[in-house]
This record gives C-alpha cells, sequence and structure tokens, in this order.
C-alpha cells in the first residue's frame, strides 16, 4: 500500500487495516520543497512506530536526483526491509543502487539487510525487464508503473488495460525466469471498485503475486481475489495427500478424482496451501 | 372566547407570568437551525427580564448570541445536555459565574418529572400547530417549512412546566393530531416567520463513510455486535450518528439476512438508516426521541410503526417504564475512553467544552451491552488515556471498547470477552491500548485548568458525578 512519505498522520496508522507491506513515497506524492522533510519523518517513522511484521518498503527518489542518495543512506540507516527503486531501465542502474545501499550497509555494520524492488515504468525498462530482475541477489520483485509506462508509449490508460497487456506479461515472464515476486501497478479511481476487481482479477490471471493500492479500501478486494477459495483449499489439500500416498507406494504417477496428477499441477497445490496460510484462512496444522 | 391562545410573542410572554429569577427552556430539535432559543431570548432581554435560568435540552454554535446576554446579566444560569462552539468556548473560560449543570436526556427528563427541575415557562417551537396548541415536528399542510420528526426532547417540558408557550410557523387548522404537545398543556401559540433553517435542521441524502478509519473501526463494531450474545431474533440496538456508527448498521444488516433474523426495535436518534432497515422489515418498531435527518423525520409522520417517545419514556433511570431497560446493544462514541472505561463525551482534550452527554449515561447504564466505538487517536489526540477528561459515563456501564487497534473489553464482563475470543476475535488490555497510544504520541501535558467550577456533570440519578473548570 503506498502512503504519502509527507503524511504523518497517514504512516502512524498505515499497518491497522492489515497490507501485507507498506510502501513509504518519498518521490513523486513529496514536491520539491518538502523532500528534506518527508525523508525525516519517514526515518523516524521506521525508528519508532510499531509496524508488527508488515514488510516495510521505500519508494526513493531516482539516484540521478539531488535526493536519491540522501534517501538511501536515511531509509537503509533505519532499518528499511526494502528499497523500490523508481524508473528502472537497465541493470547497471540497479548495481549502481546496489552499491550504494552496501556502503551505507558497511557504516553501520548491517551487510546483505536491504533487498531491491525494482519498478520498470518505461519501454526501455520493459525491453531489459529480465536483466534488471537478474541484476542484484537483493532484487526481491519487480513491479509494474504503468501511468509512466502508458506516457512513455504514447498512449493513455483505458478500464481494459490493452495497453499495458505486453508489459504485464513481460514482467511476470522476467520475474519467473529470475524466480523473485512481481507485482502489479495501481489503480487509482476509488470510487469505482467494480473496475478494479476486474484488474485485480486479470493480473491475477496474468501471473502476478500481487497488486499495489492506494487507499485501505481497496484491500478487502485484493484480498477476496488473491485468498483461495475453500474449494480451491480443499482440492490442493486432496492433491498434495495424493502425491505423499503415491510417495510412499514408490510411485510417480498418482490421479485425484480421477484426474492425472503431474508436477505442475503439484506447485500449484503447494502456492494454493501457502497463500491459505499466509491470509490466515488456514494455520500451518490445518493445512496438512 | 375563540381563538384566546392565539398572541404575539410579547403578549405570550407577559401573559406568563414570567419574572426574573424563573426558569425558562426550550429544546433542541431544530439543532443547528434552531431560531427558537435566540427570536426569545431576544425578546426577554428586549423586554427588560434579568437573571433567568436558560434550562435546554441541548444548545450548539448557533446559539453564540446568548453570549451577550450572559454578559448583560439577562441569562445567569444555564442547564443543558451539551455546549459546542463559541458560546462553550466562552463559557469553558469562565464567562459565567454560576457553572452550567449537564444532563443527560434521560436525567433531564427524570428532573423534570419529579420537580427537580422545575421549569416555569417553556417556549417550544413546532413545525406545525393548531390555535388550540396541539403541536407536532411532522408536516401538516402544504407550507411546513421546517420539519424536525421527533419532538421527544420537548413532550417533558410541555407535560411539566408550568407555562407552556408553543412557536410555529405553520400554523394549521384545528385538529392538529396526533400530536406529541396536547393543547391542554399549551397556554399560548405565537406564529413566527420561521421557527428554524431547515437546511441546517437536518442533513439530507447521508451518504456511507468512505473514511478508512471509520470503515475498520465498524467492522469490528459489528463483529463484537453478532459475536456478543445478543445478537438473536428478537434483539434491539440502538446507534449514534457519527460515520462509523452508521457503517456499523450497513454491516450488521448483511448479517441479519444471512441469519435471517429480525430486530425488534430500534431506539433513540433514529437515522435514514435505521429507517432503510425498518422498510425492508428488519427492524419491528422504531422507537424515536429525535429524528436524525429527513428520511426519519418524513418517516416517523407517514409509519404508524415508528413511534415518538419523550425523553423521560425513552431514557429515564427513574422511571422502569422508560426504553432504555428494554434495550439490548447500544452502540456509542466517546470523545476520549479512560483504562477504568469511563468515558467523556463533553470536554475536548484541550479542556474545552465541546460535546453534549446526550442518552450516553441513559443507554450505557441501562442497555444489556454498551459498545463504545472510538478512534485511539486523533491525529495527535490521544482517546484512550489514563484517566478522562471529565467523567461523564461511568466504566461500570461500559462493556466493550473499540478501536482502530483492537477490542478491549470491560473484565467485569468476563461472559462477553469468552464470547467475542471463541468467535475468533482478538482482545487487548485496555492498559495496552492507553500505552500504544502514548507510544506513538507521547504523553500530554497536562491542561491548564484554573480554579473556578464552570460546569457540573450530573449522573442519570440526580447525584453530581464530576466538575468541570475553566481553562486559561
Amino acid at each position: 500500500m503506498f502512503v504519502p512519505g509527507n503524511n504523518p498522520g497517514m504512516m502512524a496508522d498505515a499497518h491497522i487495516y492489515g497490507p501485507d507491506s507498506i510502501m513509504l513515497d518519498l518521490e513523486d506524492s513529496v514536491t520539491m520543497a518538502e523532500k528534506d522533510a518527508a525523508r525525516l519523518l519517514v526515518y523516524n517513522a521506521l525508528k519508532s512506530i510499531d509496524y508488527g511484521t508488515t514488510e516495510m518498503v521505500v519508494r526513493i527518489n531516482p539516484l540521478s536526483t539531488p535526493y536519491g542518495r540522501k534517501d538511501v543512506e536515511a531509509v537503509v540507516k533505519a532499518g528499511v526491509d526494502v528499497i523500490r527503486m523508481p524508473k528502472t531501465e537497465t541493470a547497471d542502474e540497479v548495481r549502481e543502487l546496489e552499491a550504494e545501499i552496501l556502503k551505507v550497509e558497511e557504516e553501520i555494520g548491517a551487510v546483505g539487510r536491504t533487498q531491491i524492488m525494482a519498478a520498470i515504468e518505461s519501454a526501455l525498462g520493459i525491453v531489459n525487464a529480465y536483466e534488471i530482475a537478474t541484476a542484484s541477489k537483493r532484487m526481491m520483485g519487480i513491479a509494474l508503473g504503468a501511468e509512466d509506462y502508458s506516457a512513455n508509449l504514447k498512449t493513455n490508460r483505458t478500464p481494459g488495460g490493452a495497453e499495458l497487456l505486453l508489459a504485464r506479461e513481460t514482467i511476470v515472464v522476467a520475474a519467473r525466469a529470475a524466480g523473485i515476486a512481481c507485482f502489479d501497478t495501481v489503480y487509482s479511481n476509488l470510487d469505482d471498485m467494480e473496475t478494479f476487481r476486474k484488474e485485480v482479477e486479470l493480473i491475477k490471471i496474468l501471473g502476478f503475486d500481487g497488486k499495489s493500492i492506494i487507499n485501505p479500501r481497496q484491500i478487502e478486494v485484493v484480498n477476496s481475489v488473491f485468498v483461495p477459495t475453500e474449494k480451491e483449499i480443499n482440492k490442493a489439500r486432496a492433491v498434495i495427500a495424493g502425491i505423499k500416498e503415491a510417495k510412499a507406494k514408490g510411485s510417480g504417477v498418482i490421479s485425484v478424482n480421477g484426474k492425472m496428477v503431474d508436477r505442475p499441477v503439484v506447485i500449484r497445490a503447494e502456492r494454493t496451501i501457502a497463500l491459505a496460510i499466509a491470509a490466515g484462512v488456514i494455520s500451518g496444522e490445518e493445512a496438512l | 372566547m375563540r381563538n384566546s391562545k392565539l398572541v404575539t410573542l410579547e403578549e405570550a410572554i407577559r401573559r406568563s407570568g414570567l419574572k426574573d429569577g424563573m426558569t425558562i427552556s426550550f429544546h433542541h430539535h431544530f439543532r443547528g437551525g434552531d431560531k427558537v432559543v435566540n427570536m426569545v431570548v431576544d425578546k426577554l432581554a428586549q423586554m427588560g427580564f434579568k437573571n433567568l435560568h436558560l434550562a435546554a435540552s441541548s444548545l450548539s454554535d448557533v446559539h453564540a448570541p446568548l453570549i451577550e446576554h450572559i454578559k448583560n446579566g439577562v441569562i445567569t444560569k444555564i442547564s443543558t445536555s451539551g455546549l459546542r462552539g463559541t458560546l462553550a468556548d466562552a463559557i469553558s473560560h469562565g464567562l459565567m459565574d454560576e457553572p452550567v449543570v449537564f444532563r443527560s436526556h434521560g436525567g433531564r427528563g427524570s428532573a423534570i418529572a419529579t420537580g427537580e427541575l422545575k421549569i416555569d415557562v417553556a417556549f417550544l417551537g413546532a413545525s406545525a400547530c393548531d390555535e388550540l396548541g396541539n403541536a407536532c415536528g411532522v408536516p401538516r399542510s402544504g407550507n411546513a417549512k421546517s420539519i424536525c420528526g421527533s419532538l421527544g426532547y420537548a413532550l417533558p417540558d410541555a407535560r411539566y412546566a408550568s407555562h407552556v408557550v408553543v412557536l410555529t410557523d405553520d400554523l394549521v387548522a384545528y385538529p392538529n393530531l396526533p400530536a406529541g404537545i396536547r393543547a391542554a398543556d399549551v397556554e399560548s401559540v405565537v406564529v413566527v416567520d420561521s421557527v428554524g433553517d431547515s437546511s441546517k435542521i437536518s442533513a439530507g441524502a447521508i451518504r456511507d463513510s468512505k473514511n478508512p478509519r471509520d470503515i475498520l473501526l465498524a467492522k469490528s463494531a459489528a463483529k463484537v455486535v453478532i459475536n456478543s450474545g445478543y445478537f438473536e431474533d428478537g434483539f434491539s440496538i440502538q446507534t449514534g450518528t457519527g460515520g462509523a456508527s452508521l457503517a456499523v448498521v450497513k454491516y450488521i444488516r448483511e448479517e441479519m439476512i444471512n441469519r435471517g433474523i429480525k430486530a425488534s426495535f430500534a431506539l433513540g436518534g433514529i437515522t435514514a438508516h435505521m429507517v432503510k432497515l425498518h422498510e425492508e422489515g428488519l427492524i419491528g418498531r422504531l422507537i424515536d426521541v429525535q429524528s436524525f435527518d429527513k428520511v426519519a423525520a418524513e418517516s416517523i409522520g407517514n409509519d404508524p410503526s415508528h413511534v415518538e417517545v419523550s425523553a423521560v419514556e425513552y431514557a429515564s433511570g427513574q422511571h422502569t417504564g422508560s426504553a432504555t431497560h428494554a434495550l439490548d446493544i447500544v452502540i456509542l462514541s466517546a470523545l476520549e475512553v479512560d483504562t477504568n472505561f469511563n468515558v467523556n463525551v463533553l470536554v475536548g482534550s484541550d479542556g474545552v467544552i465541546r460535546g453534549a452527554i446526550g442518552g450516553h449515561q441513559d443507554t450505557a447504564a441501562d442497555s444489556a451491552l454498551s459498545i463504545i466505538v472510538c478512534p485511539l487517536l486523533r491525529g495527535r489526540i490521544p482517546c484512550v488515556v489514563p484517566k478522562v477528561t471529565t467523567l461523564i459515563t461511568p466504566g461500570k456501564s461500559v462493556d466493550v471498547v473499540v478501536t482502530e487497534y483492537g477490542i478491549a473489553v470491560n473484565p467485569a464482563r468476563p461472559e462477553v470477552a469468552e464470547k467475542l475470543r471463541a468467535a475468533g476475535l482478538k482482545l487487548v488490555d485496555i492498559k495496552d491500548l492507553a500505552a500504544k497510544a502514548e507510544s506513538v504520541i507521547g504523553k500530554p501535558d497536562a491542561l491548564p485548568f484554573g480554579d473556578k467550577v464552570v460546569g457540573v456533570v450530573m449522573n442519570r440519578d440526580g447525584s453530581v458525578l464530576d466538575k468541570i473548570y475553566n481553562i486559561k
């Protein structure tokens, strides 16, 4: 969930709505005049607010601006989990950020603590998506920034999202090839929850791990789409139980309810159970 | 002699026998649009009255002109349920020599009924009145201008005041019946241009809150209601009008439909949300002491199962027949809650009076389950605190506190806590909530109170609960 880095009220209680991850923003939601103040606020928020188990991300300004390096220093020192790098276009940019992070981590004796998420927001970034995804061991995921991307393509955003199709599929493919996560762009019309839901359903089918949101009211929709249904959970349990039984018998191929179960089906079943546990729908013990 | 009750305001005052030092009363059903209090007190000042006790069911920002009348000695004592705006600010800073007496709606009703609060002349605004004094808050002609619905808070005044003057901007032909204010109780009828500004009497279309915090609070409160053990077919409920309270109704409604259960009645201030549930057949009766919006005001005029009750019938602690005694669940708000579950709804965290007791004390005490919905933090103000600024509703009446950081159950209600835990709700200790607020905001400085008592908070049994001191 995006939270402006210059809004103490929102930063103070963003976690109470239960997002998986909070992204405090120092980039586009903060005006030039407030960059320094926002950095100080975000630093203090990370240091003093108990966000519990919520993953904390900060979107920094690009290193090419006068603010980027100061942002890295502040948030790494504050112990952020992930730095979101905006407008990423090349692997070199990722390596530059990695070096900058390492410098600060060495200074405070916390080497390797900070992860990177790259936001791809241009045609060049999409062309280089796999290189970006594999540029650093710290890379935990890549994300689409659709506003800048569609402007760069010289088109507009539409409710159906046809203009984003290649970018979305490229990002999912690059992330899977690199073995990292992928996140879809924000949907900013808060009064149209129906179109938002359709978009979440679409990106789930495309293979995304999650969606960026701008308001707590969107959490319920994303969760309802991503959290497995009871039917899906039961099916996954049957598959996993079947495979265990087959292994015990020394058989490689099994069938559940008359359908052959092969490796991809098992992987999907394991993923369903993992999601259900993460969403708190079932406990780890119940999964067995 | 025919039409002997129809007189001018000045004549009505003269006839009433009002003297310096006596008590006059008003209702607040016209809320922020009220014109009656200012109109009458201006006239009293003009006629040279001094040293009057103004006993209103509540006062708001629209009554700021009273400040001048207090300074000039026309009004020297006030009794009310609440104070807001510049009048409240001036009184908090020591405007009056005599403390304001604050009573709950039920407390005021019973104080009037028992004679503890003796009203000499009641000036009661009405949306429609006939020439004999049958008066109501619903439209009875095409000329109705100021519609407020229920006149519940005015009914004890009409019944028990020594002299009753009705002011109306819509004189209708006899018989204006049924009517809450009955002709037999009314001595004079005064026709005026306008008793209220209709745009400020009640909100128009109510929109659902989009504030994520309100939604979160409402969902949590709805879970408490649904799993409390009181959510069964035939239950009864009362809610406030804040964003979170209104949203609670929405979530409870969904669950009522899912489970196929219905409420026997909804009580108190009635809103469009409650009217909707009633019209859908989910709530049997609406017992209405105050109609909060246009939809509710229209409903009470048209629907025989939407009934008007007086403040005494609604919430008196000294009349066992009052409706609150039959109430299962009440959902209330708060400015502050403390670690002993005491609630303050009257004095802000800056020490300035900015609210009203309303039915808070009454419904919390009499209902089977009282739920306070209150954000832990309002900006930089902590709302769960070690000790409330002013005690309004004692903690022994409060069962559950719902905040965005967790739900706390009064240790006196272990069976409620047990039911909520069994339903999978995570409960927190209220002391941990206060500590959480302090960890985020820090410890506020002590308020700079002076030593002059500006307000006295009465309990509904007539005893003194707390005193409010002037703020510097």
